[in-house]
């Protein structure tokens, strides 16, 4: 899968599922601050990531992922891993 | 000691998703029972159900309101919010205030047997999602309310299975009358899945009339098979008179007398002597006498032994003259945990615009239903000062409250 089609993926459903604006995905846009995702939906993120790109996250890969971009890069890394 | 009223109601059932659509209902006897081709393909021996669709409440709700909210409560939601609307609460009210919720709910199987099954599938936990706890305890309702509508008071659950939601108003009028609380939200909601009737299903108490949907619940009718299963949500703001009066709030009624007991006896088969003590108990905490009550909702379900039964408590209680009586799970199947609720509405609906609403399918008494005053329509200009409402449950759990007109 092409990165930009990673990056569309992960739009998608932060759209369609946690219900964020378009013009809210940015990539310096903190996860936390700005676009609102909590601890309880980094655990929906992981049944999504599971059900887009086939692969388990573990809770505390999340620590080090504080904007959208790392947001991305990790399932980027992770997605070309499998 | 407080004096306790009725603020405000909301409901959606199978009858109707507002008030106005409930009492349209009542007044004409329309039945909300129908058949579901699913439960036959699963095994169920009846087919028949209460029919209500859920709300949506995308757009209404953030995500993270709705995503630990169970089908009953979605009901309950939406519910309280006509409630809280018609007693004129709003926001900042609730913000500043100590409102509590003490809300009838015994069950909440969908999420249980979902959650489960994707496990199972998947074998890890990590894999179910953050809702499904939320969604999964008996409490779902009172957590899911209490968060959304940020109240401050009691938070709790009221589980007596289908006496639930009669005793969390009992509970709400004891905790406003000793002055603990000023308002709280009080009610029923009842998930209406097949993934929580299948057990219930299987002890032969659900009518099989599936030729004939909306006749097929006939309480206290010679012929009736037993219960049809039904859903929903209702909600009851109680309230102190002292704080409606203080806020201007619209008052409906009042509530004068609860009545509790437990059989001590069977765990599905109800008797007489628990419910009778429960109607007795009832009166004598409203201070009146059996022949001051203008209407009674009766808790019959149509299972054969409950029915016969309480047609026997009640005539125990009342005697050769009865007033009124009907059972609107007639029109609605069994409200389950919510019914003890919804019916406190359904006869306020009747009380404000003077008419008893109808037992459908009545059509033969038996031995004991015979000596009951049974309106088998609807009984128009029909003045109602005071009404009785019976709710018993599984457990032999039993539950009388006696609502009065203010004047």
């Amino acid at each position: 899968m092409e990165n930009q089609e990673i990056i569309s993926k992960v739009n998608d459903f932060l759209i369609d599922e946690f219900e964020l604006d378009e013009d809210q995905l940015i990539p310096t846009a903190s996860l936390k601050e700005t676009l609102e995702i909590d601890s309880l939906d980094y655990v929906d993120l992981v049944v999504i990531i599971e059900k887009n790109f086939g692969f388990k996250v573990k809770g505390e890969d999340f620590a080090n992922i504080k904007s959208l971009q790392d947001f991305y890069d990790y399932i980027i890394n992770r997605a070309q891993e499998n | 000691m407080n004096r306790v009223v009725i603020t405000g109601m909301g409901i959606y059932s199978t009858i109707g998703k507002n008030i106005e659509e409930v009492n349209n209902s009542l007044y004409a006897g329309k039945s909300g029972i129908g058949f579901d081709q699913l439960r036959k393909e699963l095994g169920f021996r009846s087919g028949l159900t209460g029919i209500l669709e859920r709300p949506n409440l995308k757009g209404e709700l953030k995500r993270r309101q709705r995503v630990g909210m169970a089908e009953e409560g979605e009901y309950a939601y939406v519910a309280t919010v006509e409630a809280l609307k018609q007693a004129k609460i709003e926001e900042d009210f609730l913000d500043k205030n100590d409102v509590g919720i003490l809300y009838g709910n015994d069950s909440t199987a969908r999420s249980v047997v979902e959650s489960y099954d994707i496990l199972r599938e998947k074998k890890d936990t990590s894999l179910v999602g953050s809702g499904a706890i939320f969604q999964s305890m008996n409490s779902t309702i009172t957590m899911n309310l209490s968060t959304i509508f940020k109240l401050k008071g009691i938070n709790l659950t009221v589980s007596a299975a289908c006496a639930s939601g009669s005793h969390s108003i009992g509970m709400g009028y004891h905790f406003i009358k000793s002055g603990l609380q000023n308002i709280i939200i009080c009610g029923g909601g009842q998930e209406i899945n097949h993934h929580s009737m299948g057990s219930f299903d299987g002890l032969n108490a659900f009518s099989v009339r599936e030729d004939q949907p909306q006749k097929a619940s006939r309480p206290f009718d010679r012929d009736r098979d037993g219960l049809v299963p039904s859903g929903g949500g209702a909600t009851v703001i109680l309230e102190s008179y002292e704080s409606a009066i203080k806020r201007g709030a619209p008052i409906i009624a009042e509530v004068v007398g609860y009545g509790f007991s437990s059989n001590g006896d069977h765990i599905s088969v109800p008797n007489v002597v628990g419910p009778a003590k429960s109607l007795q108990m009832a009166l004598n905490d409203a201070q009146l006498k059996a022949a001051q009550i203008d209407y009674i909702n009766a808790h019959a379900t149509a299972t054969p032994v409950g029915d016969l039964n309480e047609a026997q408590a009640i005539s125990k209680i009342f005697g050769l003259i009865t007033p009124l009586v009907s059972s609107t799970k007639s029109m609605t199947g069994h409200e389950m945990w919510m019914g003890g609720a919804s019916e406190i509405i359904y006869s306020v609906l009747m009380m404000q615009n003077s008419y008893v609403a109808p037992n459908i399918n009545y059509e033969n008494p038996d031995e004991y239903s015979a000596k009951l005053n049974i309106a088998t329509e609807t009984i128009k200009n029909h003045n109602i000062d005071i009404f009785l409402s019976n709710s018993f449950g599984f457990g032999g759990t039993n539950s009388s409250l006696i609502v009065k007109k203010i004047k």
